[in-house]
């Protein structure tokens, strides 16, 4: 699918990301509390793909405040994503990952291919 | 949903529901079932690890037991007591051998985006089993001290 492809069919769609810059690092927040229906996550692949494609070496910080539960499926949207970021040098923090999630990550082992901070401050300073 | 049954005994709430691959359907199964560990005092990592397992095991069955079949549908069966809570779901799928999952926390398999639901079930809950021929999996989840 090309950018401007995915552009029409996501204009179309709510956005299921808030996404906003600060300085040179693109922070993204999830619009739902859970991240579990199957076309929702590929939606937030889709988008997350589109600010990774945004800038030709992406600093996203994905912000997990409003997140009380995620599948395997949404695990595997998050891997797809950062294996995209590191194909384009760039890097992707994640953070306020709920205790019970974060518990996910670490049980996954996900958390030592992620790069994951309590809080936002932490990850903003990750980039210096 | 297509066919339903659900009661109590004693203290012993069960529930049989046949589900299509429905996202409002889940979910209003997923409140029910919280509702009854709520109402026995499980706590939220109880309450956590129950939806997680559950979620995942629906989904299985879908994707990869009913190949993504929207005309197929998943069997459902739950009882919850004082003690535990124990789920069956059940696809329509030939069944499958679940060893043959690669470990998805192998260094070589992290970065790979699926097949960590049936690990993510055994991590939550104390009992997973899949019984002959592998399309009924069977989940226990027992109250301990804490939870």
């Amino acid at each position: 699918m090309t950018n401007e492809e995915r552009k029409h069919i996501m204009a179309a769609q709510a956005s299921r990301l808030k996404v906003s810059k600060v300085g040179a690092v693109t922070q993204v927040e999830f619009v739902d509390r859970n991240i579990l229906d199957e076309s929702n996550i590929q939606q937030i692949g889709e988008e997350l793909a589109a600010v990774v494609d945004e800038v030709p070496t992406p600093m996203i910080m994905i912000r997990f405040g409003n997140v009380q539960h995620l599948s395997s499926a949404a695990l595997g949207a998050l891997i797809t994503i950062n294996n995209r970021v590191k194909g384009k040098e760039g890097k992707l923090r994640l953070a306020e990952i709920d205790p019970q999630i974060r518990e996910v990550f670490k049980i996954t082992k996900l958390d030592q291919i992620f790069q994951i901070f309590d809080d936002a401050d932490e990850a903003m300073s990750s980039f210096d | 949903m297509n066919s339903t049954e659900s009661g109590r005994s004693s203290d012993s709430f069960v529930r049989k529901v046949e589900l299509s691959f429905d996202r409002a359907q889940i979910e209003g199964l997923q409140t029910e079932v919280a509702r009854e560990l709520s109402a026995r005092s499980f706590d939220d990592g109880a309450a956590f690890a129950v939806r997680l397992a559950i979620e995942e095991a629906i989904v299985n069955g879908f994707r990869h037991g009913n190949a993504g079949d929207p005309t197929k549908t998943v069997q459902f069966e739950c009882e919850i007591n004082q003690d535990m809570i124990r789920v069956d779901v059940v696809d329509q799928g030939p069944g499958f051998n679940p060893e043959g999952v690669p470990d998805p926390t192998d260094e070589a398999n992290l970065e790979v985006p699926s097949g960590r639901g049936i690990m993510l079930m055994r991590a939550y809950m104390t009992e997973v089993d899949y019984l002959p021929p592998g399309n009924r999996v069977r989940m226990v989840y027992e109250r301990t001290a804490s939870s």
